[in-house]
């Protein structure tokens, strides 16, 4: 089962983010909400209609952007805007004027009449949200809107979503596995790990929730160490995780001499040591006992990957 | 009828513009033309037919022409599976059956273009232009094998996750659908368990239907052609219709 009991809502206007790894449910949840697929029991409403028995409804009140490319390569970019125009039926003068305004938005104007095959990775992903943007849905659904993409564009990505929650006023739902993402981007994340949302806040109370500052000590032997520390009277909790501790402590930086130390007196040798405040990968690791990174580097992904591109030749 | 005609549209811009399939797909019909028609054209003589057996074959051919180009563009769907253009389609609040009609619409287009340059090359080959009503029937003819074979290409298309089932659906429906319809041998002189398989095939009546439009003889009453023909483009149309629906994305 790919999702199971999953329950949250989603206010008007805000901008809501799934934070999970590949696999954990968050391409799923979508498809059911954007009615291509069916959940097996359960209840859910998008704008008010049952996504089960109002589909019709349901469709003309989203947008969606997929995470794998949806868009006809051997068309030009006006067209591929202009044929979902004419799928939902937008009227023609409207059609038109809301093409020019939305390619204006993602800055593609300049180049509407050329073929998308012709396009960037980026460029692609800017229209492909200007055409979920067209039939002025309530609420535009962006599956991975960066995955695969370079840094400097995703930036550039993360400035038009942001400008698009506040001057469209649109409701975002995004699912992503960046953590700065979800951090930059999300008014409220759900994280999720195997099909069920672990906990659900606004990144801020995420990250205040663990409290505090986090050490992280990379070390060879790290059940050892972690029992040492735990001995400490201000220890408050830590966690194990592929040769690294995680300890989380008020005012770190005092107590950092004391675990050198420490792993001095005992012969424990320290690889690195670091103190960070905490970010979402932190309320991650704090909920789930693992690292969004770490889950990344299984099979599936790379099978995804192997997939993928393979469909690109 | 906007959705129908989107799709339709999206299908004959893209058809218009791979100048390459255009040019591709002319190889295999006039190679038949030119090897079969002058290679054996002074050797076969079509007993109770006064017409050269390269004018016989032209019907034949165009009808090949067209049943590629239609399975062909009704498989394509698997390509908008594969690139995710199918999902944007499939997500728009718009009926499935519309989608596929105009999918339907739009195969059957390409083909009936595909078909017409051959007609228009081997009737430079052979001389004699037909008369327009003639061109006509044979027109409407290519026209219902378009759509006949394009809602089976979607059909197949529906039921297939990649292109790699293409080649069966080429070498055990299309390669003996073409085979059997009497395209490049008169059906009367077939022994007579041959001859009611071509009475199967679909294609038969097809060619038949074009071949009396251009030559004015041809072993079928085309009357029977077009109700078989009708029969079988609407068959073809709910099936494909029906499967579509049922689609997973």
């Amino acid at each position: 089962m790919a999702v199971d009991n999953v329950s949250f809502t989603v206010k008007e206007g805000e901008v809501f983010g799934f934070l999970g790894p590949n696999g954990a449910g968050k391409t799923t949840t979508i498809s059911m909400l954007a009615t291509l697929l069916a959940p097996t029991s359960g209840e859910a409403h998008v704008n008010g209609f049952n996504i089960k028995t109002q589909k019709d409804n349901v469709r003309k009140s989203i947008g969606i952007v997929f995470q794998d490319p949806s868009l006809d390569e051997e068309l030009t970019a006006y067209e591929n805007m202009d044929f979902h125009g004419r799928l939902y039926r937008i009227p023609k003068d409207t059609r038109i004027k809301k093409i020019e305004e939305l390619l204006k938005l993602v800055e593609l104007d300049e180049r509407k009449n050329d073929l998308v095959k012709k396009f960037s990775g980026g460029m692609r992903r800017r229209l492909e949200i200007a055409r979920g943007l067209m039939h002025e849905p309530k609420a535009l659904f962006l599956d991975e809107p960066t995955l695969g993409l370079d840094p400097q564009t995703r930036n550039h990505i993360w400035e038009y979503i942001q400008r698009l929650s506040t001057e469209k006023n649109v409701t975002i739902i995004l699912t992503t596995h960046y953590m700065e993402e979800a951090d930059r981007l999300c008014d409220r994340v759900a994280i999720i790990d195997k099909g069920k949302i672990i906990v659900l806040d606004t990144p801020k109370n995420l990250k205040d929730g663990i409290g505090g500052d986090l050490i992280t000590v990379e070390t060879p032997d790290a059940e050892s160490l972690c029992s040492h520390i735990q001995e400490f009277s201000w220890f408050k909790s830590s966690k194990q995780h592929d040769g690294y501790i995680t300890v989380n402590v008020t005012d770190a930086e005092r107590h950092i001499a004391e675990i050198a130390s420490l792993s001095c007196q005992n012969n424990i040798e320290i690889k690195s040591i670091n103190v960070h405040k905490p970010t979402l990968e932190d309320v991650f690791l704090h909920f789930t006992g693992k690292t969004i990174r770490e889950d990344e580097a299984s099979s599936l992904e790379h099978m995804r990957m192997v997939q993928r591109a393979r469909r690109r030749r | 009828m906007g959705v129908i005609y989107t799709i339709w549209l999206r299908n004959v811009k893209r058809y218009l513009r791979s100048k390459s399939r255009i040019i591709g797909s002319l190889g295999m019909p006039l190679f038949f033309l030119l090897i079969l028609g002058f290679g054996l054209n002074s050797v076969v003589s079509i007993p109770g037919m006064e017409h050269d057996y390269i004018k016989f074959i032209i019907p034949g051919v165009v009808a090949m022409s067209v049943l590629f180009t239609s399975v062909f563009s009704g498989i394509q769907i698997i390509w908008d599976k594969q690139f995710g253009f199918l999902k944007e389609t499939l997500v728009a609040p718009v009926p499935r059956v519309e989608i596929m009609l105009g999918q339907t619409l739009g195969g059957a287009t390409t083909a009936v273009i595909q078909g017409l340059i051959i007609l228009v090359l081997s009737l430079f080959l052979s001389g004699n232009p037909s008369d327009m009503v003639g061109f006509l029937i044979a027109v409407l003819f290519m026209a219902l094998i378009g759509l006949s074979f394009t809602a089976l290409g979607i059909a197949f298309a529906s039921q297939m996750e990649d292109m790699h089932g293409f080649q069966l659906v080429m070498n055990f429906v299309i390669f003996p659908v073409f085979g059997l319809s009497g395209a490049v041998f008169p059906i009367s002189t077939l022994p007579p368990f041959l001859r009611y398989l071509t009475y199967l095939d679909p294609l038969t009546y097809g060619v038949e239907g074009i071949r009396a439009g251009l030559l004015g003889t041809s072993q079928i009453n085309p009357f029977t052609s077009l109700i078989v023909l009708v029969g079988f483009a609407t068959f073809m149309i709910f099936l494909g219709g029906y499967l579509f629906k049922r689609m997973k994305v």
